[in-house]
């Protein structure tokens, strides 16, 4: 046992990259593969709830019906519409998935349970959402069809829209926490106040604007005018099949758990109990705390999702650059005020 | 041959290929992301460096801002009606010219370098320990807020110009006053009447 532990140091000492690259397969791309397949069945489900039916319930209870999925998407055949540019149509959903899979790197699970503990991590992130864009951008023109084309052009403005009020909002979490550094944000929430500590209070307003940004980021409903199947049949990827569409899918939901994470990570404590740290076993942090928040984050896509009708586009666009960017650069003045006066104490 | 060095090679080559890519290529949108590459390249490089604000700001604000409303606009144009490397060779001169005046800056500013430090780079964020981005926040915050601020104001002049040379007011332009439709009430559009049933329409 001992000898084979060192050949297994020697042998990662010696090829570090591709350890790393093993890590990064089992840790971060496999769970969130997996996470993503329940998702969707139980984004059926709580639909399904919502609407007064019952969901998927036959293949295994429900439980198998995204592997039945997977498997009917990859035995599919893809289908290339002509006169479409081949290179830029193949290239396109991999350009979505990459940076959406990428984003995790600095992802905190837990406290020091992070992959790549980078003091820009806050920067990284930003960089990595923002390019998610080129896939769908890529997708829409490349399709070579006047849906997909439009999709993709909605998408576009819109993301570049939602990406200011998103940074800004992300501008005031950096000067509460005094730090660029995911964990060391959450840890700048904690302290004797449990619940009242979090950035959710002082930062209410950024708070609210993040996640809905983060919603029209991802192009969920009710800001989802990018597929709109109602107008444009379903937007960028209505030309895709098959294994390619598939990729498309699991990097919109892999974005959806992605601002999940990142909305408790920010504003609410993480992985931090609610309750006071000297309340014992209930006021000790821990992952099970951040999974609980994340469960109601990914709740609330839902929610939305069935409850909301769609945004009209031209709303999309006020609601962005007139009520979300006034509002957060005027909350980033607002918290300079307040760390200024020492009503929020930035660590470091 | 370390890892870093072959590292610093490839992106070297990817680089230099990209960016000739970016004046080569037939298709627009092609030479678009071309240039995306290249600046991913280039925030690559400079990740080697330790220079880790600039390379993700250029891939934020380049890659993840700039280039997409570049594509944007780029993606509108009807490819097939642009002309053919049409005046390559009368501004081939004035693009040597340039190109020539950067190698001699270029070489120039390489030669002042080692005359000055004898080789090696200082990296003044290591000497104070700080990260490389706390510390151009913090000198960027307080030795330069003047410098820093003067460029702000000259973005913001450069916005309001931007927005108002293309901004045109055309007459019978029919637009919607959002706080009007939210404060429409249903009294306003909706108007219930009672038709007795009994004394409705005749029967022809």
């Amino acid at each position: 046992m001992d000898q084979l532990l060192s050949l297994f140091n020697t042998y990662t000492a010696e090829f570090p990259t591709l350890w790393m690259t093993v890590k990064i397969l089992l840790l971060p791309i496999v769970p969130l593969i997996l996470a993503v397949a329940f998702f969707t069945v139980t984004e059926r489900w709580v639909i399904g709830w919502m609407q007064v039916r019952r969901g998927p319930v036959y293949i295994g209870k429900g439980f198998l019906q995204p592997f039945a999925d997977v498997f009917k998407l990859l035995f599919k055949e893809i289908i290339i519409p002509s006169k479409s540019n081949l290179f830029l149509f193949r290239l396109a959903p991999m350009l979505a998935l990459i940076p959406a899979f990428a984003a995790w790197a600095v992802v905190p699970a837990g406290d020091g349970m992070v992959h790549s503990d980078v003091n820009a991590g806050l920067l990284y992130l930003l960089a990595m959402t923002s390019m998610g864009v080129y896939g769908i951008i890529l997708a829409g023109w490349a399709s070579n069809s006047k849906y997909a084309f439009l999709g993709a052009m909605r998408a576009a403005a819109q993301v570049i829209s939602y990406e200011i009020a998103m940074g800004f909002a992300l501008v005031g979490v950096l000067i509460a926490a005094g730090s660029l550094n995911l964990s060391e944000i959450v840890r700048a929430q904690g302290g004797n106040g449990g619940i009242f500590e979090w950035f959710m209070w002082p930062l209410f307003p950024l708070f609210l604007i993040y996640f809905i940004s983060g919603l029209a980021e991802t192009n969920r409903a009710p800001f989802d005018v990018a597929e709109g199947e109602s107008e444009i049949v379903a937007g960028f990827h209505v030309e895709y099949a098959g294994s390619a569409f598939a990729l498309f899918f699991l990097a919109e939901y892999a974005n959806m758990i992605l601002v999940s994470f990142l909305v408790p990570l920010f504003f609410c404590g993480g992985w931090l109990s609610p309750f006071p740290e000297s309340w014992g076993l209930i006021g000790k942090g821990g992952p099970h705390w951040l999974a609980v928040k994340v469960a109601f984050f990914a709740f609330m896509f839902l929610w939305f999702r069935a409850t909301f009708p769609r945004y009209r586009y031209d709303q999309i666009m006020r609601l962005g650059w007139k009520v979300f960017i006034p509002i957060t650069i005027v909350w980033v003045m607002v918290t300079g005020v307040l760390v200024y006066t020492g009503v929020l104490v930035p660590n470091s | 041959m370390s890892f870093e060095v072959l590292l610093f090679y490839v992106l070297a080559v990817v680089l230099v290929a990209a960016s000739l890519a970016v004046v080569t290529l037939r298709n627009p949108v092609h030479c678009a992301l071309s240039l995306v590459l290249t600046f991913f390249t280039c925030a690559c490089l400079w990740l080697l460096l330790r220079a880790e604000f600039l390379a993700i700001a250029l891939v934020l604000v380049y890659v993840g801002a700039v280039m997409v409303l570049f594509l944007f606009v780029v993606m509108m144009l009807d490819i097939k009606s642009l002309p053919d490397r049409e005046g390559f060779t009368t501004y081939l001169p004035a693009g040597l010219v340039v190109a020539a005046i950067m190698l001699i800056e270029l070489i120039g500013l390489m030669g002042a370098r080692k005359l000055m430090q004898g080789g090696g780079v200082r990296d003044a964020a290591a000497e104070q320990g700080l990260s490389n981005t706390e510390w151009l926040g913090r000198v960027l915050f307080s030795d330069y807020i003047l410098p820093f601020e003067i460029a702000a104001v000259i973005l913001t002049v450069a916005i309001v110009a931007a927005v108002a040379l293309t901004l045109r007011h055309r007459p019978n332009l029919r637009t919607q006053d959002p706080a009007k439709q939210s404060a429409t009430r249903r009294e306003d559009r909706v108007r219930l009447v009672d038709l007795p049933s009994s004394s409705g329409s005749k029967q022809p």
